[in-house]
């Protein structure tokens, strides 16, 4: 059975329609890669799955664990297992990152009923996680992202996901931003994170990062649809023939 | 406008004008005189546009009793702050109660006490200071303060007295029949050298209508430092009209600290000169307003001398259909060239109705300065919160979150730890509260 199971999805942001019928199904421990222009529509299917309240799903049906996900609040959807790892991940003044993720995690164990964590053991939970992706401890002091590199708020998002431990991770262009050292880094890190219970949806511009993180399904988004899914070889024919295809309509030999 | 208000503080002083010494019966004639000529300030006069008295004005007040109900110790420390050792001073309605204070750590000379006795016994210490920085003319809201106060609180720190533990003033009001009104008055006197932190915590008893008249004066003499906390958490039918006066000598530091959590009418009105060399001032104010709430900080800051230093940051949160004005004045005289000031009011209003007046403003007599300033209007980040509630934190949660390191900035600035953390459980809890009236 799918955890993720998108049907005919119609969705809307700033004022047009982005997606426009888009079906996708996930079943746990797939790493599915979607992949697309810039404006098909990637970054939309993101917002909708983690419930940012500027996307409005128009039509369409959004399962995750057979509950309907379009209903959920963004908290409720992260405490039953959904991660957003953001594009551009958001910087809050005046809150640590470990005031952060203490707060963050403990609202999920709660949810799961799960006991809460005080600052001491969080602190070694943290310490542990923080080694996979390679993070100094004093970044656990600092404002969330405040002032972080663009590699280090990359690394701040996988950081959090391993804390979490997400039934569903979203990774939105993960990749931007970062230079080959990073991207190792990051991967290195999601990799570390593959699991047989754990469900990955990868979106990305480009194939390099499918080189580090392997998927096994690729789908290619364009216009609000899926185009063509097939597996990891479709990320390299991409590559050798851009995204023009599509736009003249037809599918790449 | 209907001025009950003044023909009944005038009656209250002809009947009974508050005792004290030949000096101090003059001073009080002259203050009960400039208030009964002027009144309360109308929004025709340009300091006082964007906060109407009239509902205090009309009101006939009473003075609130000296003590109205009987009191212990366990009230008294539910209210203060019990977790460091802190001598604590309790005021009534103005009067000093030795019986409700616990002064704990009275180092190196170190006086804390009843104004009206230091006025009889030590006159030469409080004569040269009270009502020197709070004139009477053009500021008939102090006069009455003047005019009125039975008591009050000195305190007083000899030459090179350092004290560690803060000095804990508690302006207690509790409330009478009717609407009742108190003036507690606050003597600061830091001999050069000498260095404390003093907090002024204005606390009420019992909800009912109640204005809160205060006026603190705090002279510095030369090098000496002072940490001042006013903490404003009256009930929410209490008016509170407070006027701060600060005279900095050389070299001397001053950092206030005023936190506002709300009442029908708040009025902050700050008055700090810097009147010797290399003198630095630091004020930081918070406020919260929410429902029909009004707080209003008017603050002059006075660069009288070279080289003097002062930052002024004013941070305020409104909700509802609160309205918060911030008039932030920087004055640098001819002389005072080097001065370097910095001045900034940032504010985050929760909802549609809520409204603010920000004015900053600069006046540069000198050529040789560094001033800057600015002010922001704004809402919480829609992104950061979407950001929180992704990682499942819940909504009012994450917005309580972040207005509370809004508030960091702010808080993060008094020195004392445990003051610091108690101060932000205050503000955490006032701005769940405003956050939950609105839903």
């Amino acid at each position: 059975m799918s955890l993720l199971e998108i049907e005919d999805l119609h969705a809307r942001a700033g004022g047009s329609e982005i997606l426009k019928g888009l079906s996708l199904g996930v079943r746990p421990g797939e790493v599915h890669a979607v992949m697309g222009p810039n404006g098909s529509g990637k970054s939309t299917l993101a917002n909708v799955l983690a419930g940012r309240p500027s996307v409005e799903v128009t039509s369409g049906k959004v399962l995750f664990g057979g509950r309907n996900l379009v209903e959920m609040a963004p908290e409720e959807r992260a405490r039953e297992g959904i991660f957003l790892a953001f594009q551009y991940p958001v910087e809050i003044p005046g809150v640590t990152n470990l005031y952060f993720l203490k707060a963050a995690l403990n609202a999920i164990r709660k949810h799961r009923g799960e006991a809460e964590l005080d600052a001491m053991d969080f602190l070694k939970l943290a310490r542990e996680k923080m080694k996979l992706v390679e993070m100094d401890e004093k970044m656990m002091g600092r404002a969330v992202n405040e002032g972080f590199s663009g590699g280090e708020k990359k690394r701040n998002e996988v950081l959090q996901m391993a804390i979490l431990e997400p039934r569903l991770a979203v990774l939105d262009e993960t990749d931007s931003g970062l230079d080959i050292d990073a991207l190792k880094i990051v991967s290195k890190g999601v990799n570390s994170l593959r699991s047989p219970e754990r469900s990955m949806i990868v979106i990305t511009h480009y194939q390099r990062l499918l080189d580090y993180i392997v998927p096994d399904f690729v789908h290619v988004l364009a216009g609000g649809r899926i185009v063509r899914s097939g597996g990891k070889e479709l990320a390299s024919e991409l590559e050798e023939q851009g995204y023009a295809w599509i736009e003249k309509g037809a599918a790449p030999r | 406008m209907s001025d009950d208000a003044r023909e009944a503080f005038v009656a209250s002083f002809e009947v009974a004008a508050p005792d004290g010494p030949a000096w101090l019966q003059a001073l009080r004639k002259e203050a009960i005189s400039a208030f009964a000529a002027e009144g309360f300030p109308t929004p025709r006069s340009e300091a006082w546009r964007y906060t109407n008295l009239a509902p205090i004005a009309r009101t006939a007040w009473t003075t609130a009793p000296a003590t109205a109900v009987a009191l212990d110790r366990a009230a008294i420390e539910r209210l203060s702050f019990p977790v460091f050792a802190c001598s604590v001073f309790v005021f009534v309605n103005g009067r000093f109660e030795p019986a409700l204070s616990t002064p704990r750590a009275l180092a190196g000379g170190l006086e804390v006490g009843s104004l009206a006795a230091a006025s009889i016994e030590r006159p030469a210490l409080v004569e040269p200071y009270l009502g020197r920085l709070a004139r009477s003319e053009g500021a008939p809201v102090a006069a009455l303060n003047t005019a009125l106060f039975a008591d009050g609180a000195f305190v007083h720190l000899p030459a090179n007295t350092v004290v560690d533990a803060p000095i804990h003033i508690v302006h207690l009001a509790l409330p009478g029949g009717g609407p009742t009104a108190s003036h507690p008055r606050t003597l600061v006197v830091a001999e050069h050298g000498s260095r404390a932190t003093v907090i002024e915590d204005f606390v009420s008893l019992g909800e009912a209508r109640m204005l809160t008249n205060s006026v603190t004066e705090v002279f510095l003499g030369d090098a000496a430092s002072i940490e001042h906390v006013s903490l404003q958490r009256e009930g929410a039918d209490a008016a509170h009209l407070a006027a701060l006066r600060v005279r900095q000598s050389r070299d001397s530091r001053y950092t206030g600290h005023g936190i506002s959590l709300g009442g029908t009418l708040t009025r902050n009105e700050i008055v700090a000169v810097l009147d010797g060399i290399g003198a630095e001032c630091e004020l930081n104010g918070f406020y919260v307003a929410s429902g029909k709430e009004h707080v209003d900080n008017h603050t002059t800051i006075d660069h009288a001398s070279p080289h003097g230093t002062s930052r002024e940051t004013y941070k305020g949160v409104l909700d509802g259909e609160a309205r918060g004005v911030f008039s932030g004045r920087v004055i640098v005289r001819p002389d005072a060239q080097k001065t370097s000031a910095q001045q900034t009011n940032k504010n985050l209003l929760l909802s549609r109705d809520a409204e603010v007046d920000s004015r900053p403003q600069l006046e540069i007599l000198a050529d040789d300065v560094k001033c800057s300033h600015g002010s922001t209007i704004g809402q919480l980040d829609e992104d950061a919160l979407f950001y929180l509630r992704s990682r499942g934190i819940e909504s009012v949660a994450a917005q309580a979150l972040l207005m509370r390191a809004f508030a960091t900035e702010i808080t993060g600035r008094i020195s004392i730890a445990p003051l610091r953390e108690r101060i932000d459980e205050l503000l955490l809890a006032r701005l769940a509260r405003a956050r939950a009236e609105a839903a």
